[in-house]
């Protein structure tokens, strides 16, 4: 067995007669922090659609954990291991913490079908373990998610990528809205799942951190990906060239 | 949570102040309305809710409390099933004129044989259809309450029509299928036993004997349901799936949820309780009418909404909604009673209806307004 996790080939897609994403070629391995960068509308949240079943894709193959795999929706995609914070969040806005958490995978005392008894104790409990392993804090669980502010919400989301086992996580924008202190946070979250060796896709603009925490940078430019560069061996002024298109990578050959 | 905790931002929150639930207010305006009413009878020398002739024996003005009950329990059934449907971020609006095309089919199957030593002289069907058990018009009738519930989920989930259209379309439909059944004429003189499923004594049998409140099925159906769907709602997946779908339709999705068998579920459980509206109403009033329930989805959605359940979708509570169906209910009544020309309640119904909404969006932006 290979020690790639995520392949794409040709990944493709057209929203009627806009190509938001076209032939992308994309490797990760096991362990390795990715990150995708581009400008605003370059295709990366479409790209990371595509991988994760919420849309169906216009051509191309995807391979995840050693199998080509053909997810019809998130849940299929999750239930594989792969776990993702979206852009748009997708939480919840009038259920609380533990109720957002474990939407979808709740905990039942008794099962009956859609009416299941919800475990609501065990919960609360895994949630709470969940926010002091990620270091979140929220100050009351049972608030929903519409009385909290931009950084809390982004810290319930993403502790609820880390609170489950997971082969890939995946990030779009995860500290777009946050102060310095959230950033920080949400920074030593993605630490740590580096240090559990668990690979990550990480969709940010924001370049110091890009440089600080993965070890790879693909960039993404209208719909295309247009470099893919070894931290190490690049500079913050070359991925720059290349989101804005003042370079090119004319071979995109394999790097690592 | 005792202790006091920071949160981002380094916020503190003392979690024995909790925020007071909005049921609260609702409770509060209950009694607050009953009160006017009561008031405003003293002034005219009588009494809303208490008994002011000498020559009954009674506490409580009995007659007017059974009016409120029972339009309590009949609209606030129905309304059980449209609160679940709107916090899922639907409406419906067909409720009542299923209640009409429910209490003709099911009626029809309940009918006896022989009225006072001569043939039913409202037979709808030949004599294989009289004197059924009393299981077949109430399977008959919940079998269309989910026939009707099933299409409009069906409609709602696998089409991009809007809900409100949707249940609009099942609104006429329904109603055409309650006049056509017996050519808009009534049905009547159902079997003793379909008779007894209202006006029998439900608690009694249920406790055994021990409590008794003979006459008041649906006021114990009612209350039976509420508690039921209130279970469900706050400690099953079910009620968690309806919060989730009705606040991010989106989130519920992407989370695995699967949102379109969730909706027709729920529609078809709203289409099944207006049938049991249905049923108590025929088996109360003893016959049934194509225009039973006309306008009545419009109560049981004021009723809802009046108890804080948002149109928006996501917000609301069984328990609000039962507090709603209360004030609902006293305040045609208190109108009645403070003889408030029927013209005028009519009016009066259609400000209370667009009122609730005026809130519901008054709530919704001062709840924008703060986050
Ligand atoms: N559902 C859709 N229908 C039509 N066009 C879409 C749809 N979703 C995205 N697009 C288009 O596809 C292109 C890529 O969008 P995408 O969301 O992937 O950008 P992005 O790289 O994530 O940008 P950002 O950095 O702003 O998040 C955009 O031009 C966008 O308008
Ligand atoms: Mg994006």
């Amino acid at each position: 067995m290979s020690d790639i996790i995520l392949k794409t080939e040709g990944l493709t897609k057209h929203y009627g007669g806009v190509h938001a994403l076209q032939d992308a070629d994309f490797e990760l391995r096991r362990g390795e922090h990715v990150a995708i960068m581009g400008d605003n509308g370059a295709g990366k949240s479409t790209f990371v659609r595509q991988i994760t079943g919420v849309e169906q894709r216009t051509a191309g193959r995807i391979w995840f954990d050693g199998r080509e795999v053909n997810f019809a929706g998130p849940i299929e995609a999750r239930e594989a291991g792969i776990e993702t914070v979206f852009q748009n969040l997708a939480l919840a806005d009038d259920l609380d913490v533990p109720s957002n958490l474990f939407l979808g995978r709740e905990k039942f005392l008794l099962r009956l079908g859609p009416f299941s008894i919800l475990d609501r104790r065990a919960m609360r409990q895994a949630t709470q373990a969940a926010l002091t392993k990620t270091g979140v804090k929220i100050p009351n669980l049972s608030n929903t998610i519409r009385n909290m502010s931009g950084g809390q919400r982004q810290c319930v989301a993403i502790a609820r990528t880390a609170t489950f086992a997971s082969k890939l996580i995946i990030m779009d924008e995860p500290t777009a809205a946050l102060g310095v202190r959230e950033t920080a946070q949400v920074e030593g979250i993605i630490r740590q799942i580096k240090a559990h060796g668990e690979p990550l896709i990480l969709i940010s603009h924001n370049m110091r951190q890009v440089f600080d925490l993965v070890d790879r940078i693909v960039v993404f430019r209208r719909g295309r990906i247009v470099a893919n560069l070894r931290k190490d061996q690049t500079t913050g002024e070359e991925v720059v060239a290349y989101i804005t298109g003042a370079k090119t990578q004319p071979e995109l050959e394999v790097v690592a | 949570m005792a202790q006091t905790t920071h949160g981002v931002g380094g916020v503190s929150f003392d979690a024995s102040k909790r925020t007071w639930p909005n049921e609260i207010n609702v409770l509060l305006a209950l009694v607050l309305i009953t009160l006017v009413f009561e008031v405003l009878n003293r002034m005219d020398g009588g009494s809303f809710l208490f008994n002011t002739r000498a020559n009954v024996d009674a506490i409580f003005n009995e007659q007017r409390i059974n009016i409120i009950l029972l339009q309590v329990a009949i609209t606030g059934i129905i309304a059980l099933g449209v609160t679940q449907v709107i916090i899922l971020g639907g409406i419906d609006l067909s409720s009542g004129s299923v209640v009409g095309a429910t209490a003709m089919i099911a009626m029809s199957f309940a009918q006896t044989a022989v009225v006072n030593g001569n043939p039913n002289p409202k037979a709808i069907f030949g004599d294989w259809a009289m004197d059924l058990p009393v299981i077949v018009p109430i399977a008959v009738g919940l079998g269309c309450g989910l026939v009707a519930g099933f299409i409009n989920g069906f409609l709602v989930a696998f089409t991009r029509i809007p809900p409100f259209i949707a249940t609009l379309g099942m609104m006429v439909s329904a109603r055409g299928v309650a006049k056509w059944w017996s050519n808009g004429n009534p049905i009547s003189f159902p079997t003793e036993s379909y008779a007894s499923l209202s006006n029998g004594d439900l608690l009694g049998s249920l406790t055994f004997g021990l409590l008794s409140w003979p006459g008041q099925n649906p006021a114990v159906v009612f209350v039976l349901l509420a508690v039921l769907l209130h279970l469900v709602m706050v400690y099953t997946v079910y009620g968690k799936r309806c919060y989730a779908i009705g606040s991010n339709e989106d989130a519920a999705r992407m989370s695995g949820i699967n949102v379109a068998r969730h909706k027709v579920l729920v529609y078809s459980i709203a289409g099944m309780l207006a049938a049991v509206a249905a049923i108590l109403l025929t088996s109360k009033n003893l016959t049934a009418q194509a225009g039973m329930g006309v306008m009545y989805e419009l109560d049981a959605i004021a009723m809802a909404v009046i108890g804080g359940v948002s149109l928006a979708g996501g917000r609301g509570s069984i328990v609000g909604t039962v507090i709603g169906a209360l004030i609902f209910s006293v305040i045609i009544s208190g109108f009645t009673s403070i003889r408030l020309d029927a013209y005028y309640q009519e009016m009066v119904k259609g400000a209370i209806i667009v009122g609730a909404v005026v809130l519901d969006q008054w709530r919704q932006r001062r709840r924008a307004a703060r986050s």
